[in-house]
């Protein structure tokens, strides 16, 4: 499956696409999408202007980034993992 | 220190005003994404993984009190708390918010800062010694004359758009501490048999995807014709660098293409067109840029001190370096805490530097390559109570050359180029020299850290270099033995396969414990690596792997 990140215009942060064509910082709020239905909404994404800057698929396997880009995106969606004070509020 | 006058502060204040528009202009609708990049780019706003990061450019690493105070505001009403100083000597933001640059900016404008040219194919933040007009071994000071490349390439119209970014680097210390050797341009401050003052010019140096060391292309450069020569360098490299490919766009593959001899024959032919020019720095404007830099002086000198609370001589024999003045000393504050984020600082911390720079520091401080921080002209005499306050503040760890001393780039915990992690990659090889009680005996050694070829963490020059990779989703990392960053540069060269994260620390340490059973007395790590070649370290990274 996949779903739709970005980063927020306003301030960067990690959004994802909801089913309701809304923007969320969970990833379990994501639209879970496959195939045409996956490139449709994102071309739908990309057209749109305001909220996200440089929406783009990931792969989701077991409500999880997944993929070769797994890494990545987990960092993404859980902070840094260098620990101590550095951990995303 | 150089102090703005009311042309830079015009220059710096228009931009800001520029640039607040232009993120107006984007939020509201009126620039694309793709019309703002290269706008953000230019005033030094990145989008990472997590946010957007603002690059602050600190001039050949130099800062003051208020500027210190400046940046711990930042960190603490902007972003989370700690910035992260680079191994370009500058500063980086991991979380502003895009709608807060323009006021971040305006806070570096009141202490004479900003973040132009810290992004795009121009000329970058010129960088020096940070020991500059403190350091015993130095010929002359190479402070005045990066201000003088800092004014002269802020906004040049002529260069900027470059094939790609240009880094000048000017070392006026017999040891290079500045890296002239793997920049663009690297310049060495040096003495001719009149005993006048110029420029060795290097050019082509690098590191990246392909590693490069800079060739001399003039032994002597007289100092009124510093702007006319660089300018024909450039100018050279701007007509026949690669345009057609990013990664063969740097000067060093041009200068490769060419042969330094060819490229240099070229810089000769159109620097006599220009040599006799505007170009040609007056001795009065030198003179006035001099005089910014003025050396700090002592009534009466003191002695380093020879006793002290447990810790304080191990601070001062690793951390402390001679000054050229007698009375004084340079100290290094390092950023790198056992276990640490390699060039993090908090806000308190940055308050505490500012304090500990205005009060016995005669207002001066400076980032260095390495990631860490020099205070520079210390009275012998206060180095104590500055260590005092240091050791409160966390900021004492007497590890300056050290294996726990590890230079690190952001890696994939922050970075949209990265490939791999290496912040813990730091940490985890830090907190395992350091259990095995193997950074003193070791001594001086360099290890650095990259998460993605393009090489900010300066692995290639690391005695020890560690490039993360990734492999169908998983990290892996090359190790590199034998580079070099200083007077006897050179690139390290991958020792063999990749190995995984978790195999990492526990390598570097077999190489440290091979290198104590192998070495002559009195001799570097470096040294011996050189002596018997890195196959002799192979096993030793393998063997458990």
């Amino acid at each position: 499956m996949k779903a739709i990140t970005a980063n927020r215009l306003t301030d960067g942060r990690v959004i994802y696409r909801t089913a309701e064509g809304q923007w969320s910082s969970r990833l379990d709020e994501a639209e879970h999408l496959d195939g045409d239905a996956a490139e449709a909404r994102l071309a739908q994404a990309e057209a749109e202007f305001g909220i996200a800057v440089g929406p783009y698929l990931i792969d989701i396997e077991d409500e999880r980034p997944g993929g070769q880009k797994w890494r990545r995106e987990a960092i993404r969606l859980t902070g840094p993992t260098t620990g101590s004070t550095h951990e995303p509020a | 220190m150089y102090k703005y006058d009311a042309y830079d502060h015009a220059l710096v204040r228009e931009r800001i005003e520029e640039f607040r528009d232009q993120v107006a202009r984007r939020l509201d609708g009126r620039l694309t994404e793709d019309q703002f990049k290269p706008l953000r780019l230019m005033n030094g706003v990145y989008l990472q993984l997590h946010a957007y990061m603002l690059r602050v450019a600190i001039p050949y690493g130099t800062l003051n009190g208020p500027q210190l105070r400046t940046l711990a505001h930042i960190a603490r009403r902007y972003d989370r708390g700690y910035g992260h100083f680079t191994t370009r000597t500058n500063i980086q933001f991991n979380w502003p918010a895009l709608v807060d640059v323009p006021d971040i900016l305006d806070h570096l404008a009141k202490v004479e800062m900003h973040a132009i040219q810290t992004s795009g194919n121009c000329i970058r933040n010129v960088t020096a010694d940070p020991f500059a007009g403190a350091a015993a071994d130095e010929i002359e000071d190479s402070r005045p004359w990066a201000e003088i490349i800092r004014q002269w390439s802020t906004f040049h119209p002529e260069f900027t758009f470059l094939p790609r970014k240009f880094k000048i680097a000017v070392n006026g210390a017999r040891d290079d501490r500045a890296g002239i050797r793997v920049h663009d341009i690297g310049l060495q401050i040096v003495k001719n048999e009149a005993g006048e003052t110029g420029f060795e010019v290097w050019v082509g140096g690098g590191q990246g995807r392909t590693p490069r060391l800079a060739q001399k292309i003039r032994d002597f450069l007289e100092p009124r014709d510093l702007l006319s020569y660089l300018t024909a360098i450039l100018r050279v490299y701007n007509q026949h660098g690669r345009r057609d490919n990013l990664y063969k766009a740097r000067i060093k593959i041009l200068v490769e293409a060419l042969g330094a001899e060819e490229f240099g024959r070229q810089t000769e032919e159109e620097w006599a067109q220009i040599r006799e020019g505007e170009l040609e720095l007056p001795a009065a404007e030198i003179a006035r840029i001099r005089a910014f830099f003025d050396r700090p002086s002592v009534s009466k000198a003191q002695p380093v001190p020879v006793s002290g609370k447990p810790g304080f001589a191990g601070w001062l024999r690793r951390n402390r370096r001679a000054h050229q003045v007698e009375g004084l000393s340079s100290v290094v504050i390092s950023l790198k805490p056992v276990g640490g984020t390699p060039g993090d600082i908090t806000d308190d911390q940055l308050d505490i530097v500012a304090d500990l720079a205005e009060r016995y520091g005669f207002d001066e401080a400076r980032a260095t390559p390495d990631q860490n921080l020099v205070l520079p002209h210390v009275r012998n005499e206060d180095l104590e109570t500055v260590w005092d306050a240091l050791v409160a503040a966390g900021l004492a760890t007497a590890n300056a050359g050290l294996a726990t001393d590890i230079v690190s780039c952001p890696g994939l915990d922050y970075c949209s180029l990265a490939n791999a992690r290496s912040i813990p990659i730091a940490q985890a090889i830090s907190n395992l020299v350091e259990a095995e009680g193997l950074a003193e005996p070791v001594g001086d050694v360099t290890i650095k850290i990259d998460g993605c070829i393009n090489a900010c963490g300066h692995h290639h020059v690391a005695h020890i270099g560690v490039l993360g990779v990734d492999k169908r989703g998983e990290e892996f990392y090359q190790i590199t033995l034998g580079g070099a960053f200083g007077n006897d540069a050179s690139i390290g060269g991958i020792v063999g396969k990749g190995l995984a994260g978790e195999d990492v620390p526990g390598a570097i340490v077999r190489v440290l414990k091979t290198y104590l059973e192998i070495r002559d007395e009195n001799e570097r790590f470096i040294d011996t690596l050189r002596r018997v070649g890195a196959d002799a370290f192979k096993e030793s990274i393998y063997v458990a792997a």
